[in-house]
């Protein structure tokens, strides 16, 4: 079976930095790919330099059968794949409605019947018509990152990348965000990569995960390596007494 | 024994073009040498609360209460100025990000000389080595290096225990940390709560740890307060976590994401109207 995201040896370079160096992954179609790791790590960097928003100096990136180099993609690409980014804040253009936020991916790509398919994706991350001619500062939080789900969702890629969807939100909403993708990747038959520190998020959303520390691959397990401790990094050990909260001694 | 801190009341309302919003609508707690989470959602009036006690309330803001009593001084009739000498020497916060809250122009040592020197008479050569020992005892490795550095030179973990060293070289009685860890890495934030712990168990300081993180905060402190729309909706012992008996509580603990738990979809916060009145 031939990996919907296939990533070899990438190495970015920021000057004598290595930020992400010589890492690998394949991710099938229809998986959900956690990647965990602390700040400085390199997560948001590998999803970065997949989308060409980085360059990467070596390595192979392989999409859906296409290969891509440096910083260069084509309309394919992104026809494909589709990215979320953390800050809900800083992702949506101040001074454009949400009609035409969704407005703008659509006529990029030639889609037709653009007025529909701005209600249908409302519709689909539960906001409805009555947001459509808002301006994203009349927003919440979640529902800003609601529609930059829509966004995303609306050029029907293949492949969504999530960097830290959830991280800027209330614990309360990031139960209806992560419940939104998950019924998004049932529906649509999505391939999911996503980045987050929070390893309950991870086991939650994904099926195998990759470990990252200092621009290096720690370890890929399956989700149930979590669950019953099987790790061998001892890096991934540390996250996981973290996440289990503070403990006196 | 008077409490260090008697909150009766609390009332934080800010006035707006669309007409008063009140961020805290009556909160009442006391606090002795303990350790107080308030937890809540953003826009919960937790970190209202807090700065309300600490009076840093946007002076726009009306601040009421029945009673704010730290020790026996009324903190609202006091006259502003000796509110001043107050904060910083006995009363202290540690806020969210060490990025924003420590000066960038002044070297880390520096602004802790300052707050020392503004309460206390004492020889710039003394204060210097005051300063290092709190250095040395937020678990700075090399306080002399990090004494002459700036704020922009140090990783966040290290931002915020200087933060910590700065609120606590005047040794005060209380001291309210408003997300002290939220903006580390998890594996730091241990850390930094570690040498927290330590120094308010080892001083017998109160504390009053606000958070938006119900878990960390129950491991943490030993009474929790859990705030909705600018109210105490209940209140709980860290041990006790798990019997929450609001709604609102129990929505939270269960719309957490955990190892080893399989609910797909995950159990959502339905918001009824009854918990804000």
């Amino acid at each position: 079976m031939t990996a919907a995201l296939s990533i070899r040896d990438m190495l970015v370079m920021y000057e004598d930095f290595a930020a992400l160096n010589r890492v690998s992954l394949d991710v099938n179609f229809g998986e959900s790919f956690g990647i965990v790791g602390e700040s400085g790590s390199g997560k948001s960097t590998l999803l970065r330099a997949t989308t060409g928003l980085a360059s990467f100096q070596s390595g192979s990136l392989t999409v859906n059968g296409r290969s891509y180099s440096g910083r260069k993609r084509d309309k394919e690409f992104y026809r494909t794949v589709q990215m979320v980014f953390q800050d809900p804040y800083g992702s949506l253009h101040p001074r454009q409605t949400v009609d035409r936020l969704l407005l703008e991916p659509l006529t990029i790509h030639g889609f037709d019947n653009v007025d529909a398919r701005i209600a249908r994706a409302l519709d689909e991350v539960g906001l409805g018509s009555g947001f459509r001619f808002r301006y994203s500062h009349q927003l919440s939080g979640g529902q800003r990152q609601r529609i930059a789900i829509a966004r995303a969702l609306i050029v029907e890629p293949k492949i969504l990348l999530l960097d830290e969807p959830t991280s800027a939100l209330d614990a309360s909403i990031q139960a209806e965000i992560l419940n939104l993708l998950e019924q998004a990747r049932r529906d649509r038959n999505l391939t999911f990569v996503m980045v987050s520190h929070d390893l309950g998020v991870i086991s939650h959303m994904c099926e195998r995960l990759t470990v990252m520390k200092s621009g290096e691959a720690v370890e890929t397990v399956p989700v149930e390596a979590l669950e019953k401790r099987q790790l061998s990094a001892e890096y991934t050990r540390q996250l996981m007494v973290a996440s289990e909260g503070f403990r006196r001694d | 024994m008077t409490p260090l801190l008697t909150v009766e009341d609390l009332r934080v309302s800010f006035p707006t073009q669309t007409g008063t919003v009140d961020a805290v609508r009556g909160v009442s707690f006391t606090l002795g040498r303990e350790r107080l989470g308030i937890v809540g959602e953003s826009g919960s009036g937790k970190s209202q609360t807090g700065r309300a006690i600490m009076g840093l309330t946007p002076s726009q803001a009306e601040v009421r209460a029945k009673k704010l009593l730290f020790g026996d001084m009324d903190l609202l009739a006091m006259p502003p100025k000796e509110r001043r000498l107050l904060r910083g020497k006995r009363l202290a916060m540690i806020l969210q990000d060490p990025k924003y809250s420590l000066n960038p122009v002044m070297t880390i040592g520096r602004q802790i000389v300052e707050t020392l020197k503004t309460h206390e008479r004492i020889s710039s050569k003394d204060a210097r080595t005051r300063v290092l020992q709190m250095l040395e005892a937020v678990q700075i490795n090399d306080p002399k290096r990090v004494f002459d550095l700036y704020p922009h030179e140090v990783s966040g973990g290290m931002g915020q225990r200087a933060m910590i060293a700065m609120m606590l070289v005047c040794g005060p009685d209380l001291l309210i940390a408003d997300e002290p860890t939220s903006a580390l890495d998890v594996t730091v934030q241990l850390e930094v709560l570690a040498i927290l712990d330590k120094l308010v168990s080892e001083r017998g300081m109160g504390l009053i740890f606000v958070s938006h993180d119900l878990r960390l905060v129950s491991t943490f402190c030993d009474r929790v307060l859990v705030m909705y729309a600018g109210r105490v909706v209940e209140e709980l012992s860290s041990a006790a976590l798990e019997q929450a008996h609001h709604p609102y509580t129990q929505g939270l603990l269960n719309c957490l994401p955990r190892i080893g738990s399989h609910r797909h979809p995950l159990p959502v916060l339905e918001r009824q109207k009854e918990w804000a009145e």
